[in-house]
């Protein structure tokens, strides 16, 4: 077990976060304190066991797929960076970032809101949301009441929205336009606490 | 009738002018307004108020520029001016207590009844702060402002006291919701901003009866009694009045809920218990003199979601229309009196000084006021109120009817000068509405303040707000915070394990789920029209919306593929009736088998009332001559369809005795013919309609599939006397019937082959049947049928009786 020295955050990560994610000061101090508190292992990074142990979490239809997202391709720990890096994506939108010209796209920005959500669907990363993708996310949010032939049209249904060219799946792209009436700014962010 | 020797002194009588008692006979006419007056003006005045709609309305051009209200009030000035004109003094005025008591509940339960739960809710932080605060702040502001100025003497020589202008300020403070209402609706403003402004002139009035109350007291009291007692008393009845009005709302909401809950032998009045409960909610609470408004919408807040799920689809739609033609007709009825109320020298009070102040004051406490508490809110709002909405509510701030009925509570004995606040209170009322109302759109277009999304039903955005709700749910755990999201959260579980458990029917508990819902309602939308389609092109082989071809098209080639050879070789319209009949029904039967095994039987579930909608006419004739469904009678065209039905079985029991088929299209016959009858659907009156034209010899539509010798020319035959005796086979319809609702929808050909299998269905066949068979029965038939011939057409009431 390290002295817990080494496990603190240093300045300088705090500074980068900040640029990178967009959150304030204390806002990260505050989340540093959480990641910390659920990083039972104390090694600084956060395994699936970590996440699985909210309780909440366990009666959340969509909560391991959210597990998931944290955890970049094929890896089973995660940093303090990309714990922030995940959470930023909930950042609401402030008026003066609209209206900058970033040089990247911060992480909050409606787009990269819209892939976290099709990330969640796409579990291949193969940037299409197939028939059985779908199905497989709709069998997660709806009642055991309805039959899986319903539930299989509902699937076509849903597909069949958002499709333009007829490949039977839904694209990013396709994604964005079904859903661009959609306020997302709003409904995909959560106020941090400072 | 009189025979004709006692009539005739009878009318000399009447001959000497209206009433006997000169001539000491009797009357045969008298004419006794006294005896209805009372309710024949107030259905004089409601007729007025729809007659002035309907020509407003007539116009479009006009109502685009200057809103409805303002319309109407310009109406009720000419209709005043005539009034007056004709009495010399204004014999109608918008009484308080008719106001509270008749007009305006309706129009709140409305509100309450349409209100969006999740938005409202998840404002309503905001909306508290812009309700308390602001009426408090405006009421507060503008009296203390109007007693400065008074004492400085701008207002000349006026007998009002500080208590007096504080009691103004309280009752003209308040932000009115039938004025937002009437404006607002025309301009569609985004969603936030609407409840925002919606919210606040419904909740404010918790203050506005507290303060006007408080107040009121004080002035009877007299300055000098007010002590600090006194004033946290005034505090205490704020809390009182505004939570207990909420509770007792939320109490008759949870009522009503409990009661749909046992009411489905009912059907017919259950709507009416939702009025009757809401208006209780509201006459209880102005019993025990807690905010009455807010009693009101927090019952239909809290019901509308239990009684949706519980009642009947076609009560919920009741209930829906109904406040609707409640609502409008208050409102129009109310601004029409407003604008009568106006045209009455006893007002006429001029006071440049208090009048012109007033409105200054109102307009400019309600900006100052809104940016101040935005700027507050903003600090902790999730999405902040944007600049240009903020300018929007505080232009919005629109004060209505509600003052004015407060104003002509006012006792006159304590406040002299009772006719000038009446007068005032108009005048801002005609400001806001009039000229806030005309110029609240072009204001909207020119900020380009962000308009309400026109949201289409999809079935993407559904599950993907239910996705971003979870979502977020989850990153909150995570992240540990307790925010808006966890508290929502944890309200949907603890009202899924008991609020709906004991509010809910538990069929319908089961058969609840959002994503299906949507998915249902898409396709109740895809199978009316695609039944209307199939109609209008005469045929099945139509280009559509493959979404609905999703669900029927590929049931319909896979197993009605060996059906179809059959039908399509014996080509009458009646064959092709059944087609259209079936097709929904083979894929409801794929679902309905793979549903058995989940679902109970009960009335209001997904797919059944799919098939109840598509098959009800033919449920419906059995109930066709209760008091409690609708009834249209076209006798004539029943005439003709019976005609036309006989000729056309004549020639189908010849064509059979060929083919060896007989003809099933009898039941058929009678869909049509019932889905002619059920009248809640508009369609399928549509459809019999179709039907009958295609009775000429064509087919539904345009197709025409000739009808072979037989010359049935259109309409024009009528031989009543050939009417044969429906009923028996309508009787007989009910068993096959229920086969036909309860298992696989589609029976067999062989099933409809044995169908008509009755004597006195068969007597119809009997003439021209060369029976293939060797039946027994057909032979009885017979005997039957020629003196059936000679029947009477059967009389509705006959039918009745056979029916019933």
């Amino acid at each position: 077990m390290g002295s817990k020295a080494s496990t603190l955050l240093r300045e300088e990560e705090i500074e980068e976060i900040k640029k990178e994610t967009g959150f304030s000061h204390s806002q990260i101090t505050r989340l540093y304190s959480r990641f910390t508190s659920l990083d039972k292992g104390e090694n600084g990074t956060l395994s699936r066991e970590d996440f699985q142990r909210i309780p909440e979490l366990a009666i959340n239809p969509l909560g391991d797929r959210i597990i998931n997202a944290f955890f970049p391709e094929g890896e089973d720990q995660v940093n303090f960076r990309g714990f922030m890096r995940i959470l930023a994506h909930f950042r609401p939108i402030e008026d003066n970032e609209k209206k900058s010209v970033a040089v990247s796209e911060p992480l909050n920005s409606r787009t990269n809101k819209l892939l976290f959500a099709f990330r969640l669907y796409d579990l291949d990363r193969d940037d299409k949301i197939s028939r059985e993708e779908l199905l497989q996310v709709l069998r997660m949010m709806v009642g055991v009441n309805i039959s899986d032939d319903q539930l299989g049209s509902i699937a076509d249904r849903t597909i069949q929205e958002a499709d333009t060219n007829g490949d039977n799946s839904i694209s990013f792209n396709e994604f964005i336009k079904v859903l661009e009436k959609v306020d997302v700014e709003q409904k995909m962010s959560i106020r941090f606490l400072h | 009738p009189l025979p004709p020797s006692e009539s005739t002194p009878n009318q000399s009588h009447a001959d000497h002018g209206h009433g006997s008692s000169a001539v000491g006979g009797i009357p045969v006419v008298t004419f006794k307004w006294h005896h209805v007056e009372t309710p024949y003006q107030v259905a004089l005045w409601i007729l007025v108020a729809g007659l002035a709609k309907l020509v407003i309305e007539a116009n479009h051009h006009v109502t685009n520029v200057i809103p409805e209200s303002a319309l109407l009030i310009c109406f009720g000035f000419i209709l005043g001016g005539i009034i007056w004109g004709a009495d010399k003094v204004q014999t109608f005025k918008l009484n308080p207590t008719v106001f509270f008591f008749y007009l305006l509940p309706q129009i709140i339960l409305d509100t309450g009844y349409s209100m969006p739960n999740k938005l409202f809710f998840g404002n309503m932080g905001a909306i508290l702060v812009y309700a308390v605060i602001g009426t408090c702040w405006n009421a507060a502001s503008l009296g203390l402002s109007l007693w400065g100025c008074h004492q400085g003497g701008a207002m000349g020589d006026l007998d009002i006291g500080l208590l007096q202008y504080l009691l103004f300020g309280s009752l003209i403070a308040a932000v009115d919701p039938v004025a937002v209402i009437a404006v607002f609706e025309q301009v569609h403003v985004n969603e936030v901003l609407f409840i925002l402004v919606f919210g606040e002139s419904l909740l404010n009035d918790g203050v506005t009866v507290v303060l006007f109350n408080v107040f009121d007291a004080f002035v009877s009291l007299g300055g000098a009694r007010i002590n600090a007692v006194e004033i946290i008393k005034g505090i205490i009845s704020f809390f009182v009045v505004a939570f207990g009005g909420s509770l007792l709302g939320l109490v008759f909401g949870l009522l009503i809920s409990l009661l749909t809950k046992v009411t489905q032998k009912v059907k017919i009045i259950e709507p009416a218990f939702v009025f009757v409960l809401g208006y209780l909610s509201y006459l209880t609470a102005e019993m025990l003199s807690l905010s009455s408004i807010l009693s009101i919408t927090f019952c239909g807040v809290s019901c509308q979601k239990y009684i949706n799920a519980n009642m009947a689809e076609s009560s919920v739609s009741t209930v829906r229309y109904v406040m609707k033609v409640f609502a409008n007709g208050s409102e129009t009825i109310i601004f029409v009196f407003l604008g009568i109320s106006a045209i009455d020298t006893e007002i006429w009070v001029w006071n440049t000084g208090f009048i012109l102040l007033t409105l200054f004051f109102i307009f400019v406490y309600r900006i100052i006021g809104v940016f101040f508490l935005t700027w507050i809110l903003n600090r902790y709002r999730l999405v902040p109120v944007e600049f240009i909405d903020q300018v929007i509510m505080s232009y919005g701030g629109l004060r209505g009817a509600v003052a004015y009925g407060l104003a002509t509570l006012l006792n006159e004995s304590k406040i002299k000068e009772k006719n000038l606040m009446i007068c005032t209170t108009l005048l801002v009322v005609y400001f806001t509405v009039i000229l806030q109302g005309i110029t609240m759109k072009p204001l909207v277009n020119w900020l380009k303040v962000k308009k309400a999304a026109v949201s289409e039903l999809t079935l993407i955005e559904k599950l993907q707000s239910k996705v971003f709700d979870h979502m977020l749910v989850a990153i909150e755990d995570i992240s540990g915070q307790i925010g808006h999201n966890y508290m929502r959260d944890k309200w949907n579980q603890f009202e899924e394990r008991w609020m709906t458990r004991i509010l809910m029917k538990k069929s319908v508990r089961k058969s609840r789920d959002c994503v299906f819902k949507v998915f249902h309602q898409l396709n109740l939308k895809d199978a009316m029209s695609y039944v209307a389609e199939g109609e209008r092109r005469g045929s099945l082989e139509f280009v559509r919306n493959e979404s609905a071809f999703i669900d029927f098209k590929k049931k319909f080639v896979d197993d009605c593929s060996g059906a179809m050879p059959d039908i399509t070789a014996c080509m009458s319209d009646d064959y092709s009736a059944i087609r259209i009949d079936q097709v929904p029904s083979v894929s409801l039967e794929m679902h309905e088998q793979n549903m058995k095994g989940v679902r109970e039987t009960e009335d209001i579930n997904t797919h059944h009332l799919l098939q109840q909608h598509l098959y009800k006419g033919r449920k419906q004739h059995r109930h066709r001559y209760s008091r409690s469904h609708f009834n249209v009678n076209k006798d004539e065209n029943e005439v003709q369809e019976i005609f036309q039905r006989t000729m056309r079985n004549r020639l189908e029991s010849f064509k059979s005795a060929k083919m060896g088929v007989s003809p099933p299209k009898k039941i058929s016959k009678h869909t049509k013919k019932d889905q002619q009858q059920k009248v809640p659907n508009g369609k399928s009156t549509e459809n019999g309609k179709r039907y009958f034209s295609g009775d000429e010899g064509c087919m539904i539509g345009n197709v025409c599939i000739p009808l072979t010798p037989f010359p049935l020319g259109p309409a024009g035959i009528e031989n009543p006397a050939y009417i044969p005796d429906l009923d028996p086979m309508a009787a007989e319809i009910p068993p096959w019937l229920a086969e036909y609702d309860a298992g696989p929808v589609a029976p067999s050909q062989r099933a409809q082959l044995r169908l008509p299998w009755t004597p006195s269905d068969l007597g119809r066949l009997a003439p021209l049947r060369i029976s293939t068979r060797s039946n027994d029965s057909f032979a009885q038939a017979d005997a039957p049928a020629a003196q059936q011939k000679d029947d009477e057409p059967p009389t509705p009431s006959k039918r009745d009786g056979r029916n019933m």
